[in-house]
């Protein structure tokens, strides 16, 4: 490398860094100077494709992480401990020995970090590695190289179904139009095919190298600039994200902008979150009152110390004077025993509590994601936990903010009806037959056994209204019913793919296409499975129609007349939503076969088989301000121009032709809406399809100004909408969709439960109020006795809302009624339905309270048409006033606010890629798993872990008093009855893996009765066990036990010729023996795990001391134990000090469970019983309850004693029934 | 289910798709293992008054008769006391706790008078007692160079940080260092008998066989192999407060040195601060003969250690031997109470069972 002065190498590092923060990007190609050295390139400022995303080097690990882990706060207090030991006056322990602990807890993290970085390293190392062909000027060609090689300036050349390594500007690709599809599966998820055209004007084909060799981008963010001799042009910059996979497409080649970290793929990987659970929050509170008792404690033995050297009438035989012969005065001395006594009794801050938490969470989420009933067979996923540490905030949940499409329901459409010129079509066969086919499906599932049914199995079911067939060929109105299909067909931005093109995803398609080809019984049935056989049934039919109609239309002509090139069967359509395959599905099977899309025109070919292709002009793309989409385009044949408009029923209707006297077309619109309520009601979603004739200097006109639209630098959105706004007036309405999104398996169930659990329940979504209310029906949100309060701005709760001076009236209504005492003893059963924009105004300042009021009264609320910044605000106005824990679940981007926004966020893998899953917590790829993912592990989380807490700080409490007694004894002086050795083993050793195996393991209940009993949640819900009761309860006893454990041997040994360590050595023992029996007691199910560590701990504690007090001859306990061991004195102390220690709680666990009636105990006594009996029990209880729910529906109620059912079983449902009466 | 679905592959073995689509991806399904499941089979026990009732009546039955016994042996054993501190002017040793020096040549001898009313029949534990002596203060435990006392010559010459400021005096190692070493008991103590006609007979104390066999023989150790004890420590000094080298403590070679039983008694510190420690075993002569008999005795005191400066006490114990150790009812009354308060208990939690029973185990009934 040729010599450079360094101050010119700093000037070069400072331009390089200047380059790179500036948002303009200057570059070139490195054609011209491939083979240069480093510092002649002109893109050597920019990163280099290598991607490391690891936190550590090899060298430098033990520093860095060392630094990281002190940043938490507990560590540092630890550390200080440990210096604290170095300080000679303080002489606690060897200080070597006082690092151990500490030590060990870094280790143990510092192991766990580098495993993580570890595989963070062989994933980048993968990723690196990985193969791509760059063009290199000297070889004339592209030759492969490693991603990490790949430089900003480079060409790049991605072949089909190969990962594009960086972000390319696109420049040629193998496709005549250079179009370009990919797949984003890997950066969102989703799974449909996108085109990307190349920078149009550099179409270059790569023998010309000349061009390449030239170029030389200047990209501002997001626009691109070239200077080239021969183009100058501005144009939005057309990406090839890195990560993006390149499909049906030959090959494509790109200029490499963004590499490496810089990459959009790059930035969006913010890693995991960290958030901390409630009860973590609470915990810390616990550790400070530790504290707080740590320096009563020591200002304690302090003062005794002072005491103590106080009262001595001169200096006696044992004070031991310093090193130089001279005493320090009784104070100094008792200053210094304060932090002597800190680190004597420093285990009273649970040192290893920090660690044995993350411990017991990674154990919980092993379980979790190892649970079979939250896999789910078609996807072939499991449930993914991204959050690590807020496992037990599942166990508290008190809202749940729900979206609906897509979670609530499949976010499969199915097209069920529709309406075409005024004239409605039931396609009321669809429902039985779908039906038929579920079951059929079903078993075929069983038969094959595979994972997944093609997604597209669902969309293509779509079964022919007869009338609307005969109408399509016997009519001669042809013109509009054509047109209503043509803008399905073509009104959308469905991708065909040829199912021939290798895509794994589409394989399932294939074997059940060709199952149900082989079997031949399955054609007897009328169910049409795929397109293919679809097509079939809809050519037979029309021909059995022509037959008996005896008319032959103009549109229909037999398929075997003319074969299409492709055969439609073979069809494969990518959608970016679910409603759009829908219903270009539903087209084909109505012969409008929507044959190729690319970005200047569209194929059809209509029932006759004859293939129109249609030039597109231009197409409007989906806003959700407009909320419609529109596709220009121009007539094969009439060389008309056509606006196609497709959106939402409101949308459209205003923007109709206003009739002039044309009462045809008002009386259609009228009827269409109509049609519209009545699908709304039946829970549909609905689209109107409308389209518009354009005259030639219309259209140009629009053009020029769509184009100045474009190509504008600033306030581009704004006017790019604004031009779409101006052409799409003044429609002529061809018809409306319904398509029925179904409810996902069991969702009313779970909704139910969760209810029961006590667990409200919000439905969030962007539909229409009709739709909603009717889905809130369908999967039991509403029931059909409930007073719903339907709130939006049309009624005239508006005016009472505006005006907000006058005390909000719906309020004190409703609280009467939730008071009335005829309802006391149920749930309130008001319901609220809300639209987006009374909501609006509900969330301003001066009625949010008042409205959170009024929610808390109700028993579930419906938000309808709410934006996704709504979602987030309701979730945080009730998060925040009502201080409950939230829980929000959705699938798709628009719910990624809201998902983050509450305490715990869940992600449904859904159809609508995978923005919410990457947003969440918790990824579950059904609605139906949130029941057990909630009742049984949340609630099995949040115990096990309470338990464990409060277990943690009472041990440690229990065997650091023993210690603190001992100062009475020994002068305050700091002194321990226990081997400094054997006191950290026993934290370390003996009693540190039976509460982590209590934290993973334990199960107060059964998962069968959680799942049968919701009600059982709600013992979580609010403080649950972990409180500042249980946590006092916890710390009194230690403090009773360690009494018990010192008091009885030292009455026992007082006076004798004991020395410290036979002394220390029972106390120890009955220490380790009172802290596990006190687990035991704690213990809800023994496992032959449980037992075997138990009796392992025991084991080990007495190996390890016996080894101990063998091996170690400087060990002034010398054969301490072994003494102890053959003296029967020992054993007697042991048994009775043990006995006294547990007596209180065992007393009080079995009163507990004796007499009083929490829910819990009763779940435990069912639990003992057999599976069977058990759930007859859960039957009648909850047949009890539902009779129970019934009478509160009916307000003129009856005493619940009315309601024995039969006399024999009365006594026990009455019985239970109160038992949750009582807890509620 | 598993097997199921391989069945039905192999049916349709010849549809490549499904082999290939079954192939490409490994399933994510979790295993379904009891482990993995939380299925492992469970032993849930529910503690109430009915189930746990057999417990309480089961350690009141226990606890009861094991406490009668250990009262009744406590209350068997032997116990003799002597105060022997002279803090009373009335007291025999008054003069000698009132004249202490350390240095000081000539002992100082007192004689307590005192009267057996009851003979002890088998071997007899002599103790010394001290009260509110701090063995068990911090400083002062570490005060000791193990490894010195194993024997370990290095250590000798050069005693361990922890015996300072008792580790060299006049810059030559000090034998055996630390404090617990220099504060070490030495009034001696001797026990006469005297005989209905007025002659002091001595009793025989046994001097060895008081320190635990371990300590003696593995624990403590004399420097190097030299059988000569003086050669053996040549080169360091006594204890400050010693009157003799640790070589000149027993004229019986196998008790002199660092295994010498009264100071290995000693170094083992003591957990409380009254405590005592065994001096002296009075070996049983013959069969007929009771140990010590009724009668008067003497004892005899070389008093040489100081208590006043902390108030202490010094006391002489004689105890007979049983297996728990010395004198103390406190175990057999505990044991007796919590037993009854167990059983106590149980008649409670019987009643309890009685009166809220049928509700916890109506479960069982109504099927």
């Amino acid at each position: 490398m040729p010599w450079m002065s360094p101050l010119a190498r700093i000037r070069d590092a400072l331009a390089g860094q200047r380059a790179r923060d500036k948002d303009l990007r200057n570059l070139v190609s490195n054609l011209p100077y491939e083979g240069l050295d480093k510092w002649k390139q002109p893109n050597r400022h920019f990163r280099n494709n290598g991607i490391k995303t690891t936190k550590y080097s090899v060298l430098f690990f033990i520093p860095m992480n060392l630094f990281e882990q002190f940043h938490r706060l507990a560590n540092l207090y630890f550390v200080g401990l440990a210096i604290l030991n170095f300080v000679p006056v303080v002489q606690a322990f060897e200080p070597e020995v006082a690092l151990i602990p500490i030590c060990v807890i870094l280790a143990l993290t510092a192991i766990k970090d580098a495993w993580e970085d570890f595989r963070r390293y062989k994933s980048d190392k993968k990723l690196n590695r990985l193969p791509c062909f760059v063009y290199s000027s000297k070889e004339k060609c592209f030759v492969e190289k490693r991603w990490k090689d790949v430089r900003v300036g480079d060409f790049v050349k991605v072949e089909s179904n190969d990962i594009v390594p960086a972000d390319l500007l696109l420049l040629y690709t193998s496709d005549p139009n250079g179009v370009c599809h990919i797949e984003t599966a890997n950066l969102d998820g989703e799974t449909n095919l996108k085109q990307r055209r190349a920078v149009p004007g550099v179409c270059i084909t790569v023998s010309n190298t000349d061009i390449l060799l030239i170029i030389h981008a200047v990209i501002r963010t997001g626009c691109l600039g070239f200077s080239h001799p021969d183009l100058v042009l501005k144009q939005h910059l057309v990406y090839l994200k890195g990560g993006c996979t390149v499909r049906n497409t030959g090959y494509a080649v790109g200029f490499v902008v963004y590499a490496g970290h810089e990459t959009k793929a790059m930035l969006n990987n913010n890693g995991p979150r960290y958030k901390r659970s409630r009860l973590e929050r609470r915990l810390n509170i616990d550790v400070i009152f530790c504290i707080l008792l740590l320096f009563t404690m020591c200002i304690i033995g302090s003062l005794g110390h002072y005491l103590w050297l106080e009262s001595m009438p001169s200096v006696p035989l044992y004070l031991v004077p310093q090193t130089d012969g001279h005493l320090d005065t009784p104070s100094l001395s008792s200053f210094y025993k304060f932090f002597s006594m800190i680190i004597l009794l420093q285990v009273l801050i649970p040192i290893s509590l920090y660690v044995s938490i993350e411990l017991v969470k990674i154990g919980q989420i092993y379980f979790i994601t190892n649970d079979l009933d939250l896999y789910d067979e078609e996807t072939d996923a499991t449930i993914q936990c991204k959050a690590l540490n807020i496992t037990e905030d599942l166990g508290q949940i008190q809202y749940i903010f729900s979206d609906k499409t897509g979670t609530l329901t499949e976010n499969k459409m199915v097209f069920r009806r529709c309406s075409i010129m005024g004239r409605e079509y039931p396609h009321k066969e669809n429902e039985c037959v779908r039906r038929a086919l579920k079951m059929y499906i079903y078993k075929i599932k069983i038969l094959m056994f595979t994972k997944s049914l093609p997604p597209n199995q669902q969309e293509t079911e779509v079964i022919l209204d007869q009338k609307l067939l005969r109408q399509i060929r016997g009519t001669e109105k042809i013109d509009a019913y054509q047109d209503f299909f043509l803008a399905l067909a073509i009104c959308n931005t469905v991708v065909v793919s040829m199912a021939t093109a290798k895509r794994l995803r589409s394989n399932p398609l294939d074997t059940l296409s060709s199952l149900v080809r082989r079997a031949g019984s399955w054609t007897r049935l009328r169910a049409p499975i795929t397109s293919e056989t679809s097509a079939n049934d809809l050519t037979t039919q029309g021909q059995s129609v022509n037959q008996t109609g005896g008319q032959t239309c103009s549109l229909h002509v037999p398929p075997q007349g003319t074969a299409p090139a492709v055969p439609a069967g073979k069809l494969c359509y990518e959608a970016e939503s679910p409603d759009e395959a829908a219903l270009v599905h539903t087209a084909k099977a109505y012969g409008f076969v929507l044959m190729s899309r690319t970005p200047d025109s569209v194929t059809v070919q209509l029932p006759s088989g004859a293939q129109l292709r249609f030039e597109v002009l231009d197409t409007l793309s989906f806003d959700s301000n407009r909320k419609r989409m529109s596709v220009l385009v121009r007539h094969p044949i009439s060389k008309q121009c056509i606006l196609y408009t497709k959106g939402a029923d409101y949308a459209i209707m205003e923007l109709l032709e206003t009739p002039y006297g044309e009462k045809q077309q008002k009386a259609i619109a009228s009827d269409t809406q109509q049609h519209l309520d009545c699908y709304a009601k039946e829970g549909l979603r609905t689209l109107c399809i409308a389209k518009k004739v354009l005259c030639d200097g219309e259209y140009e006109s629009w053009a020029v100004q769509r184009q100045h639209a474009l190509a504008a630098m600033d306030n581009r959105e704004q006017l790019i909408m604004d031009s779409a706004v101006q052409i799409e007036t003044n429609l002529c309405l061809l018809g409306a969709t319904g398509v029925e999104d179904r409810l996902q398996d069991s969702v009313p169930d779970t909704v139910m439960t969760l209810r029961e659990a006590g667990i409200q329940v919000w439905v969030l979504t962007g539909d229409k109020p009709e739709t909603a209310v009717n889905i809130g029906y369908a999967c039991r949100l509403l029931e059909q006795d409930d007073l719903v309060i339907n709130m939006s701005c049309k009624s005239k709760v508006r005016s009472l809302i505006s005006n907000s001076q006058r005390k909000f009236p719906l309020y004190p209504e409703v609280r009467r009624y939730s008071e009335d005492p005829r309802n006391v003893d149920t749930t309130p059963d008001i319901s609220l339905v809300i639209d987006g924009r009374t909501l609006t105004m509900l969330m301003s300042p001066d009625l949010r309270d008042r409205f959170v009021d009024l929610a808390r009264h109700c028993r579930s609320v419906l938000c309808c048409r709410v934006t996704p910044l709504q979602k987030s605000e309701v979730v945080k106005l009730i998060r925040e006033k009502l201080k409950v824990m939230t829980l929000a679940v959705g699938d798709g981007a628009n719910d990624v606010n809201m998902i983050q926004a509450a305490d715990i966020g869940v992600g449904i893998s859904g159809q609508e890629g995978m923005q919410a899953v990457m947003a969440s917590d918790f990824a579950i790829s059904r609605f139906k798993h949130l029941k057990k993912l909630l009742l049984v592990h949340g609630h099995w989380c949040y115990s096990r872990l309470a338990n464990m807490i409060i277990y943690f700080f009472y041990k440690n409490a229990a065997n650091v008093n023993l210690l603190f007694w001992y100062q009475f004894f020994c002068g305050f002086t700091a002194n321990a009855m226990i081997d400094h050795w054997l006191m950290i083993f026993f934290n370390l050793l003996f009693t540190s893996v039976p509460p982590i195996m209590f934290g993973i393991m334990d199960k107060d209940v059964s998962a069968e009765m959680l799942l049968g009993l919701p009600e059982l949640y709600r013992t979580g819900q609010g403080k649950g066990e972990y409180s500042f009761f249980t946590f006092w309860i916890s710390m009194l006893d230690a403090f009773y036990q360690s009494l018990v454990a010192f008091f009885i041997p030292y009455f026992t040994y007082r006076g004798s010729d004991i020395d410290i360590y036979a002394f220390g050595t029972p106390l120890n023992t009955i220490s380790l023996f009172t802290i596990l029996l006190h687990l035991s007691i704690e213990i809800k199910a023994w496992t032959i795990v449980h037992v075997f560590i138990i009796l392992g701990s025991v084991t080990l504690y007495f190996i390890v001391t016996l080894a101990y007090g063998v091996r170690y001859l400087n060990y002034s306990g010398y054969w301490t134990l072994q003494a102890q061991m053959v003296d029967p004195m020992f054993y007697l102390v042991c048994l009775i000090s043990t006995v006294i220690a547990l007596l209180p709680r065992y007393l009080f666990h079995v009163l507990k469970n004796s007499i009083t009636c929490s829910p819990i105990v009763e779940a435990r006594h069912l639990d003992t019983l057999e599976p069977s009996t058990r759930d007859q029990w859960i039957k009648e209880w909850r047949s009890f309850r539902g009779r129970v729910q019934d009478k509160t529906s009916d307000v003129s109620a009856s005493p619940p004693s009315e309601l024995k059912p039969t006399q024999s079983s009365s006594e026990l449902n009455i019985r239970l029934g109160l038992v949750l009466f009582c807890h509620i | 289910m598993m097997a199921s679905g391989y069945n039905a592959k192999d049916e349709d073995g010849h549809i490549a798709v499904a082999g290939l689509g079954g192939g490409a991806l490994r399933s994510r399904k979790p295993e379904n293992t009891a482990f993995k499941q939380q299925r492992l089979p469970a032993w849930q026990p529910v503690l109430t008054a009915g189930s746990v009732l057999p417990a309480f009546f089961i350690i009141g039955l226990v606890f009861i008769p094991i406490g009668i016994g250990l009262y009744v042996t406590s209350s068997n054993i032997r116990e003799f006391e002597i105060d022997y501190t002279g803090v009373d002017v009335s007291s025999p040793c008054f003069n000698c706790s009132q004249n202490f020096n350390w240095n000081s040549t000539k002992p100082c001898t007192c004689s307590i008078p005192f009267y057996l009313d009851q003979s002890y029949e088998s071997n007899v534990f002599m103790y010394y007692g001290l009260s509110n002596f701090y063995q068990n203060h911090r400083r002062y435990v570490k005060s000791r160079d193990d490894s010195q006392l194993n024997g370990d010559p290095t250590e000798l010459t050069k005693p361990s940080k922890e015996c300072e400021p008792y580790a060299f005096h006049e810059h030559k190692p000090i034998a055996p260092c630390g404090a617990i070493a220099n504060s070490m008991f030495n009034d001696s103590l001797e026990l006469f008998y005297i005989d209905p006609n007025g002659t002091k007979v001595p009793v025989p104390l046994s001097s060895t066989g008081i320190a635990w066999w371990t300590d003696k023989h593995v624990k403590f150790r004399n420097p190097g192999g030299n059988p000569n004890l003086t050669a053996a420590f040549q080169g360091t000094v006594k204890p400050v407060n010693w009157r003799r080298p640790v070589y000149e403590l027993d004229s019986d070679p196998e008790n002199n040195g660092f295994i010498n039983e009264d100071f290995i008694v000693w170094m083992r510190t003591a957990a409380l601060p009254t405590f005592r420690k065994l001096y002296r075993v009075i070996q049983k002569r013959n069969g007929l003969m009771p140990t010590l008999p009724r009668g008067n005795y003497s004892l005899d005191v070389h008093y040489n250690y100081p208590v006043r400066s902390f108030e202490g006490r010094k006391r002489v114990i004689l105890s007979s031997i049983s297996w728990m150790g010395g004198k103390n009812p406190f175990l057999g009354i505990a044991y007796v109470s919590v037993g009854s308060v167990c059983f106590f208990l149980g008649v409670v939690l019987l009643f309890i069972h009685h009166k809220y029973g049928n509700r916890s185990s109506s479960a069982d009934m109504s099927h």
